[in-house]
């Protein structure tokens, strides 16, 4: 009679516990932010890893993206006579949604995952134990720089994204549905607002601190053997997927609600 | 000195240590034996802080390991990890100066460099290897090069996780040799954990018998023929039949 809600029970603090946990390591990670030392070397290593070496993969999702999103908006406003709008909604829509929510999955896909697997495996090779005997903090060494990059680099590769899908959306509009060039990027550039682009980039850098710090939270917590590493792995991009998702509803909630 | 005091471990249901008391005596090779499983690693992961143990004291030199300057603590050890734990990402020298690249120990790149290629040497490795990633090397190079990271700092305690695991019994032989001139030349305290009863005879000053979360046996090498202890003649001997159990 009681075992269903026990089971509910359960899991419930299972759930909680967990937030808790990651909580914790949150807290971790961010009071290393000002104990040194610092490791400014695998900072910069972990800079180029998720900023420059993402460039390609986030520069095609957002064309390929832009130029569908302007195809859409000119299909279905021609319901009701408003393809004119084309560049408006493009700009709009990259910026402030598409651009900061695809930057962010590509990241959780490309580099949560990396970023998890390569701790995991560190962790069941004991090189994780290795660090610690050989004086040097996992935390600091391993979690803040991935994290600290991740946190930067995100609002410049959001940037990059917003501009080629923008570009993206451009393409399309003169070169397949008859747009004049001039106008279309008067349009654009007299439609943004700052707040459209201050909105995108810090989306980018919240979505950049979680993607990280889920696949350094997995990572650091993941269990033996190659089943560890790969449950680590998916849980990392499932959890970062699903908080850049739910964080990109709040952040939108906080900065345009009425 | 390191002295542990009744020392228990469990995880979850899974009581490893139950009140481990074992004395290893400064500059002194205690090699500790034991089936697979029986907490050999645990035991020594306890002693750095890797694992934290739930009851029990363990010192060194009479101070409590978990008090005081947990760098200045760690900077006394060095260890050579079972599989190596060699970080793939850095070439050869880095992973042997790591301590000396950062930190407390921190010297200039040029010198890490040279300390790195001269520990090399020590382990029997080339100069070569200096730039190549762990993963190009074998097994027993990968070891070695373990080897010459747990000395590089030239640490007062040294602890080697089953150091001959997977090697030949040349490679073994040589990694035994390597071990016992490294302790006796720098005077180190160090712990080996082992089931390879060649490496204990080689490696050893005393050695303990690990058996059912206790110490079972503890005496000098040269008494572990005539211990009286049937665990520790079977075991020794490589039976399957005697009060271990071949299935655990």
């Amino acid at each position: 009679m009681t075992a269903p809600l026990a089971s509910i029970g359960a899991a419930a603090l299972g759930f909680l516990a967990a937030i808790g946990r990651l909580a914790i390591f949150t807290g971790q990670t961010l009071s290393h932010l000002v104990r040194p030392p610092f490791y400014g070397r695998e900072f910069a290593t972990a800079l180029v890893q998720i900023g420059y070496f993402s460039l390609p993969v986030v520069g095609l999702t957002a064309l390929f993206t832009g130029g569908a999103l302007a195809l859409q908006i000119y299909a279905g406003g021609a319901r009701f006579s408003a393809e004119a709008v084309v560049p408006q909604i493009v700009a709009i829509g990259m910026v402030r949604e598409l651009g900061p929510v695809l930057v962010g999955l590509m990241i959780a896909a490309r580099v949560t995952s990396s970023i998890a697997a390569e701790i995991a495996t560190m962790k069941v090779t004991e090189q994780i134990d290795a660090l610690v005997t050989l004086s040097t903090h996992p935390m600091k060494y391993l979690t803040l720089p991935r994290v600290l990059a991740a946190t930067l680099v995100m609002p410049v590769l959001v940037g990059v994204g917003d501009v080629i899908g923008i570009y993206g959306g451009y393409l399309v509009g003169t070169e397949r549905l008859g747009f004049n060039a001039a106008a279309y990027l008067q349009n654009t550039a007299d439609f943004l607002e700052p707040l459209d682009v201050v909105s995108s980039l810090v989306k980018g850098a919240v979505f950049g601190f979680i993607a990280a710090l889920m696949g350094c939270y997995y990572g650091m917590t993941s269990d033996r053997g190659a089943m560890g590493v790969g449950r680590a792995t998916k849980s990392s991009v499932v959890a970062a997927a699903i908080l850049i998702l739910a964080a990109n509803f709040l952040l939108t909630e906080a900065f345009f609600s009425a | 000195m390191i002295t542990l005091s009744d020392v228990h471990k469990s995880f979850g249901t899974n009581a490893v240590l139950r009140g481990v008391d074992l004395q290893v005596a400064r500059g002194s090779s205690m090699v500790v034996i034991g089936g697979s499983g029986t907490g050999k690693s645990i035991l020594i992961k306890s002693i750095l802080g890797l694992v934290q143990p739930d009851s029990g004291t363990i010192t060194v030199d009479g101070k409590d390991v978990g008090t005081g300057d947990r760098d200045a603590f760690l900077a006394r050890f060095g260890m050579l990890f079972q599989g190596g734990a060699l970080f793939d990402s850095l070439p050869v020298w880095q992973n042997v100066a790591f301590r000396l690249l950062r930190g407390a120990l921190k010297r200039p790149k040029a010198e890490a460099r040279e300390i790195a290629i001269e520990k090399l040497r020590r382990v029997g490795l080339s100069a070569d290897v200096a730039d190549r990633l762990p993963a190009e090397l074998s097994g027993g190079m990968q070891k070695r090069v373990g080897l010459a990271r747990a000395i590089a700092a030239e640490p007062e305690i040294i602890f080697f996780d089953e150091p001959t695991t997977g090697l030949d019994p040349i490679m073994s032989g040589v990694i035994n040799d390597l071990i016992r001139e490294i302790v006796t030349e720098m005077g180190a305290t160090a712990i080996t954990i082992t089931h390879d009863m060649t490496s204990v005879r080689a490696i050893a000053d005393n050695v303990a018998m690990l058996h059912g979360g206790k110490i079972r046996w503890t005496g000098p090498v040269a008494d572990l023929d005539r211990s009286g202890d049937a665990h520790v003649d079977q075991f020794i001997n490589g039976r399957a039949t005697g009060p271990i159990e071949a299935i655990r």
